[in-house]
């Protein structure tokens, strides 16, 4: 359902701003202003505003927020793991934009840093957002070979021209920065695969290994599975990893109308 | 506990907060002209069983307004709306044959479809005002 405002609960408030610090360089002083939102209270989500010295931490959004939990406040959220672009679980919106913050630097923003939740998320607290729901659209594509022949002795052989099928697909990190970027899936995301989960079924459509592809198809034709797609473009121009989902749907859009003639 | 307050938990924001690009603005804008162009089809369906109701006085009124500011104004939006509409589509055309995804090409596409419509759009009112 389309609904452009946020409800009640979810209206975000005024927060609390941090003391700068003292004996910062000139210049060297960056604001981040901070969604919260705190599970053990009835308060709204606030934005909380903390100035860091640049010359005290890393370049990154990631070192900014590690900073802000180590030195000022402990009680910010957030996930992470590797800092360096591969487990994608530092994914938020970050200066209006998903992106991973272990890969973004903060001086590719101006001004103040605002950082927010994947957006269109229910948030479990601050800047961990509940993924189970895209998770689930995930498995539903059934992420995984499907063969009818018997399993030869040893493994399914592939071209080195079918396997180049696959660029572009298995790069994919599930950071899910793709489908909280789409308007699509924010207001029919509960029947809409997606752009991350619909990439992932294309994976599988397109390997060559794969005897299941009559089958996906049939499970992806739905007015709303598939087709919610309008080529908006804000998965492309989100994922931190340069694919390119919207493209992947049309292919299976492709594959729709082809199977047909 | 981990999971105090589930069943309250806020929407994160959205719209409020996200950049959209170019792309993202000019696929709404698709849907807008796609259905604000309604309008246009009854005002010119209006001035046209006008004209055919042999009824002068009523045909003056109507071409009257549809020449006016305000008419005027309505039809030249309109004029854009269905320029901008038509090259727009021909470019969802082209992308559902697969073609055009790339971040370069979709951004070139962008300026292609906006400047077209601009353009078709003073062509259109040129000749109007020549005719």
């Amino acid at each position: 359902m389309v609904e452009f405002a946020l409800p009640k609960n979810s209206r975000v408030v005024a927060g609390k701003t941090w003391p700068k610090p003292k004996d910062a360089a000139k210049g060297r002083v960056k604001a981040f202003k901070i969604y919260r939102w705190d599970p053990d209270t009835s308060d709204n989500p606030r934005v909380d505003t903390y100035f860091i010295d640049l010359d005290q931490c890393g370049p990154m959004v990631l070192d900014a927020i590690i900073y802000i939990k180590n030195e000022i406040d402990p009680t910010l959220t957030f996930r992470r793991s590797c800092r360096e672009g591969i487990c994608g679980s530092c994914a938020m919106n970050i200066d209006g934009v998903n992106g991973l913050a272990c890969t973004t630097g903060i001086d590719e923003i101006r001004g103040a840093v605002r950082i927010y939740p994947l957006p269109h998320m229910p948030v479990v607290k601050d800047l961990v957002p509940d993924l189970t729901h895209f998770y689930a659209q995930h498995a539903s594509v059934k992420p995984w070979l499907e063969t009818k022949t018997p399993a030869p002795e040893k493994e399914w052989r592939q071209s080195a021209e079918d396997r180049k099928e696959l660029d572009g697909h298995y790069e994919c990190i599930l950071c899910a920065c793709c489908s909280t970027s789409c308007p699509s899936y924010w207001w029919n995301g509960d029947r809409y695969l997606g752009p991350a989960a619909l990439l992932q079924a294309h994976r599988w459509l397109v390997d060559s290994r794969d005897e299941a592809t009559g089958e996906r198809l049939d499970d992806l034709e739905d007015p709303f599975r598939l087709y919610r797609c309008h080529t908006i473009m804000n998965c492309a121009n989100a994922c931190p990893k340069g694919l390119n989902p919207a493209k992947a749907i049309a292919e299976i859009k492709k594959m729709m109308v082809e199977r047909k003639l | 506990m981990a999971d105090v307050n589930r069943g309250d938990r806020p929407l994160s924001p959205h719209l409020q907060v996200y950049r959209l690009p170019l792309t993202a603005v000019m696929s709404i804008l698709h849907r807008i002209t796609g259905t604000a162009m309604l309008v246009s089809i009854a005002l010119v369906t209006w001035w046209l069983l006008a004209a055919a109701s042999g009824d002068e006085a009523t045909f003056k009124f109507a071409d009257g307004f549809l020449s006016g500011y305000i008419g005027g104004f309505i039809m030249l939006c309109s004029l854009f709306g269905l320029c901008y509409h038509a090259l727009n589509g021909v470019r969802h055309l082209l992308w559902d044959a697969g073609y055009g995804f790339e971040l370069k090409s979709a951004a070139a596409s962008n300026i292609v479809v906006l400047l077209g419509a601009v353009g078709l759009t003073a062509l259109g009112w040129l000749a109007w005002i020549a005719i």
